[in-house]
């Protein structure tokens, strides 16, 4: 594979190089085809938070890579994903984005499988004589490992452990589900859009900090001194860190890295009046670690290929072709926690996130262009070389200055040794 | 059927629709009432706006700063700003206790910006508080024809 030839004359190899990659990884349909196999069927995908899927019956559909698959908890409360096809003439058996059923029923000819997949039922089957075992007809199943609340799936079956697969990123994801505040982290809805662009142009810029004085200058106007002094964290001291995997983190907020932590400090100002209405009902040090909690984590955790824990809510990307990219922002409340709260929660987002946000739209406004100036050149590179300078070994990888490219650098790293396997 | 109501009804959105078409946002951000809230929901079927995710959930001040920001030229996803030509239709009188009256009605909604043009339908529901020989705003929602969908960008307000 290594010495295939792709576009340009280079191989899938040399298309990576350390400090940068090639455009075509933006542009090349056939570099498209080959990453929906390459990757999305050859790694750890995540499918679905554990409340998105709070009962037995509940579940979601989705998609890893362009394959339709259903996440759904049993009657025993185990998880299955299953490929959302019919073992008879492939229709899918389950439609709507999130929901609660007793069985998969094929609306085609009625075939019907249980929770966990198996078939159970085959209207009129005199016709098939003793052709047809239901028992080797069940809903095709993928692997599937959890952590934190993070339900992943593979189709590859005998790839290491998901535990090992995020390796140093466990303790960022353990830190991340403290902003519940005390209360279990709940999935209270999301901002679904899309934008003209490449898949990895949106998986780069969640651990891009160089971009937020600029593209989000209008939500910073938008915002209190305080947090916009807060978010004025280019030169500041945070870091981003290579963690292994394609996985990476970057640190905008130090002081928001454990939301348990400095529970003691002034509560800011634009949370005086939540914390006020909050006392009502609440002893004052859990006041705290609500009101804490409420603002978010101060870092963005990287997870390859397609999910992001990004500061206070869950960023999942889904390739539709290679031009374009479905994305969900995902907004945590706090499960059983304070109305209030979660309100405040549910604002903030609305604040930033989504097609009518402050902040996305200017994204994807960005994105787009880096798509349709990718059209330009007929040989060009994309630099990924910000922060190399600066960069250090860490126990748990390389780091370096908030605004490096280390996270994309790591990102690649991965692209290209699941490509060029 | 109030038709006279009808009439001061649908006079008073198509004037509040051509002043969003045309930018005139001042006179639009005057329109409303205090406390109104301008909501455009995920879930079209959604009745609890506060305690659930929208798509815009926007209160007196939030109203201003969304002004704000799609005059500011600080936005790179507003400059140059989108253009709307929106027709309302199929007015509705809901409810009228007299003092706040519940119009609903369509929208069509079409955007133009930088070589793509755009089409969004919605119903919009209104509830307006009788002020003189006009109204206020209390409240707009804009259900979306497919909020549930993954939408594109809107840069501006529908």
């Amino acid at each position: 594979m290594t010495s295939q030839a792709t576009s340009k004359g280079h191989t899938l190899a040399d298309l990576v190089q350390h400090d940068r990659v090639h455009t075509s990884l933006y542009t090349d349909p056939a570099i498209f085809e080959t990453e929906m196999d390459k990757v999305f069927a050859n790694t750890w995908v995540w499918v679905a938070h554990t409340s998105e899927i709070p009962e037995a019956g509940s579940y979601k559909t989705g998609y890893i890579g362009r394959q339709p698959v259903v996440t759904v908890r049993d009657r025993k409360q185990q998880v299955h994903v299953l490929l959302n096809r019919c073992r008879h003439r492939a229709a899918t058996v389950c439609e709507g984005h999130k929901g609660k059923t007793n069985s998969f029923v094929c609306p085609y000819h009625g075939w019907s499988y249980s929770l966990d997949g198996a078939l159970r039922g085959v209207p009129s089957p005199e016709s098939y004589g003793d052709l047809l075992d239901k028992a080797d007809y069940p809903l095709v199943k993928l692997r599937v490992e959890e952590y934190a609340g993070m339900i992943f799936a593979t189709f590859k079956d005998d790839i290491e452990p998901l535990v090992d697969f995020l390796g140093p990123a466990k303790k960022w994801m353990d830190l991340f589900m403290k902003q519940g505040g005390g209360f279990p982290v709940k999935v209270g809805g999301e901002h679904r859009f899309r934008f003209p662009g490449n898949w990895k142009i949106q998986l780069e810029n969640t651990t891009d900090a160089y971009h937020f004085p600029l593209v989000h200058k209008s939500f910073l106007s938008s915002v209190d001194k305080q947090t916009e002094e807060m978010l004025d964290f280019v030169e500041g001291p945070g870091f981003v860190e290579d963690l292994g995997n394609g996985h990476s983190v970057m640190v905008m907020i130090p002081d928001l890295v454990d939301l348990e932590a400095n529970l003691d400090a002034p509560i800011p100002e634009r949370f005086a009046a939540l914390a006020e209405e909050l006392r009502a009902d609440y002893p004052e040090d859990q006041v705290r670690r609500i009101v804490r909690a409420v603002g978010g984590s101060g870092f963005n955790l990287n997870i390859f290929p397609n999910i992001a824990c990004s500061m206070a809510f869950f960023r999942v990307l889904r390739p539709v072709s290679v031009t374009e990219t479905e994305i969900h922002h995902a907004v945590i409340t706090m499960d059983g926690g304070p109305e209030a709260g979660n309100r405040a929660r549910l604002r903030m987002h609305e604040h930033f996130q989504g097609p009518m946000g402050f902040g996305t739209p200017d994204d994807s406004e960005a994105w787009e262009r880096v798509q349709k100036g990718s059209n330009a050149g007929t040989d060009q590179w994309i630099l990924l070389n910000r922060g190399l300078a600066k960069e250090q070994e860490t126990a748990d990888g390389r780091r370096s200055d908030v605004s490096a490219e280390t996270g994309m650098r790591a990102a690649y790293r991965q692209w290209k040794k699941l490509m060029t396997a | 059927m109030n038709i006279e109501l009808l009439n001061q009804a649908s006079a008073f959105i198509s004037q509040e629709a051509d002043m969003l078409d045309h930018g005139e946002y001042p006179e639009w951000l005057a329109l409303w009432e205090e406390k109104g809230l301008y909501i455009v929901p995920i879930n079209p079927d959604e009745t609890d706006f506060a305690n659930t995710l929208n798509y815009a959930c926007d209160d007196a001040k939030m109203r201003n700063l969304r002004v704000a920001r799609l005059g500011s030229g600080e936005s790179i996803s507003t400059s140059p700003a989108p253009r709307t030509i929106r027709s309302v239709s199929r007015f509705r009188i809901l409810a009228d206790d007299g003092k706040t009256v519940t119009v609903r009605c369509a929208q069509n909604l079409r955007e133009f910006r930088k070589e793509i043009q755009k089409h969004y339908t919605a119903n919009l529901t209104y509830t307006l508080v009788r002020d003189g020989d006009s109204f206020r705003i209390q409240q707009k929602v804009v259900r979306l024809l497919n909020s549930s969908d993954a939408l594109q960008c809107i840069g501006y307000i529908p």
